[in-house]
């Protein structure tokens, strides 16, 4: 049966690893081949990694990097920061990735996701979108550029078009939780699970393996995926590479 | 000595470290003469049946592969599109497959998942594979591997199906008929189970 994938997200910074809360605060988790090697060996699920300078800095994915992270992983790999093109996102999977993941330019310029999709397909086409919880209103405010520019498309419309247009995935990171470890916006994932037939992930607040069985239970089959669980121990987050899993993934 | 054939697919690098790391002799190559000192060939994939095709086609390759698979019979294992193109045809292109395993490449049935997520099929499933299939010796179908695609190959006889896998409905995911094998899902990116599948081929 397919089963519900667990993914560890990691920040690309200044060529290290780093873990945010609330999308700031970076804090120095490690080195990104070293985390392959013992996410390898801890047979994760699936890894994300985000370069979260590429677009702030208006940079090209870091290729060399990537290619070199790719050789090593033994696990499916997804990646996002900085892409603007189809070339590009070839160009990754090409690198050995099997993922792509664009979110700024698939804002600026929806017809992205089509392209990429013509040129790797549509399984290997993410759309990932950062949301922070409306304070007045109800809903979510979709925000790029690392939570510092607020976007107009409506969160469920824009999921809709991306998968019209070819996204074979889409995740959702809550900027209000990221980092927070006291559980996903489970609300937010059963409007979006509903809104879309395609893959769903979502990203922001999990701190334990119970706050990933909660998702599950809410949505069902879907990519829960965390960065502070699988980086930090222990209250005083001791920086210390990990991975679980939750006992039902369906 | 087994040629990993290189059309610029990514999953190459990843199948290249498992075998240096199992210490099997490869070589990542296009060259139509070194191809023919292959004992055998492991066929990447990446991107969409007409594209891989064409490549095949333009580059040659499709004359060499021929002749060393169907005339002197050395094993070929393909990989994800690599799987597909050994099939006839594909309802996601419209040039012709290599069609060493006859059967056509059919887009996955949507409407017989009960729920969402329906399509691209991504994740990790457990697999059948038949008991004599001989890649998946020492593999743990219940874990089984990652898939990441929405078509599949229907093959024309049920004999040449070494393994399904369920989703919608039983989908094949492995096939061989005499030397050709092929794998739907990412053996490259499925821990243990994938490396063994590797060594596998390798000892065949």
């Amino acid at each position: 049966m397919l089963r519900s994938r667990i993914i560890p997200c990691l920040l690309l910074h200044d060529g290290g690893l780093v873990k945010t809360r609330q999308f700031k605060e970076a804090k120095y988790v490690g080195d990104p081949l070293n985390a392959v090697k013992i996410f390898n060996e801890k047979e994760v699920d699936e890894l994300m990694l985000i370069d979260i300078d590429a677009t702030a800095h208006a940079q090209t994915p870091n290729f060399a990097l990537l290619k070199g992270l790719a050789v090593e992983s033994r696990m499916p790999l997804g990646y996002g920061g900085g892409v603007t093109t189809a070339q590009q996102a070839t160009q990754i999977i090409a690198s050995g990735f099997e993922k792509v993941s664009i979110s700024a330019a698939a804002l600026t310029r929806p017809a992205l996701i089509h392209e990429m999709a013509e040129a790797v397909g549509a399984q290997s086409v993410v759309v990932t979108l950062d949301v922070r919880k409306n304070k007045l209103l109800p809903g979510h405010t979709i925000y790029t550029r690392n939570g510092t520019e607020k976007q107009k498309a409506s969160l469920l419309e824009f999921c809709q078009q991306a998968v019209e247009l070819g996204a074979g995935e889409i995740v959702i990171n809550s900027i209000d939780r990221d980092g927070e470890m006291a559980g996903y916006d489970l609300e937010l994932a059963k409007l979006v699970r509903k809104t879309v037939s395609s893959p769903v992930t979502m990203l922001g607040g999990a701190g334990n393996s119970t706050h990933m069985q909660e998702l599950i239970d809410a949505v069902g089959v879907v990519g829960a995926a965390a960065g502070s669980m699988f980086v930090f121990k222990g209250p005083y987050r001791a920086v210390l590479i990990n991975y679980a899993r939750p006992d039902r993934l369906v | 000595m087994i040629a990993i054939i290189d059309y610029g697919s990514g999953n190459i690098a990843a199948i290249a470290n498992i075998y240096k790391q199992l210490k099997v002799p490869y070589v990542i190559t296009n060259d139509l003469g070194e191809l023919a000192k292959a004992d055998r060939y492991v066929l990447p994939g990446v991107g969409a049946f007409d594209a891989t095709m064409r490549y095949l086609n333009d580059s040659g390759l499709v004359a060499t592969l021929n002749e060393q698979v169907l005339v002197k019979r050395k094993k070929v294992f393909g990989i994800c599109v690599g799987m597909q193109v050994l099939a006839e045809s594909s309802d996601e292109g419209s040039l012709a497959g290599l069609g060493w395993i006859r059967g056509r490449v059919r887009a996955i049935d949507a409407s017989l998942i009960p729920a969402s997520p329906k399509l691209p099929h991504m994740g990790w499933n457990s697999v059948v594979p038949k008991a004599d299939a001989p890649l998946f010796a020492g593999v743990d179908a219940e874990q089984g591997f990652y898939f990441l695609h929405s078509y599949y190959f229907d093959a024309a006889d049920a004999a040449d199906v070494t393994a399904t896998v369920h989703y919608g409905k039983e989908l094949p995911c492995a096939v061989a008929h005499g030397n050709a094998f092929g794998m739907q899902f990412h053996p490259e990116k499925s821990h243990t189970n994938g490396v063994a599948v590797f060594r596998n081929f390798a000892e065949l």
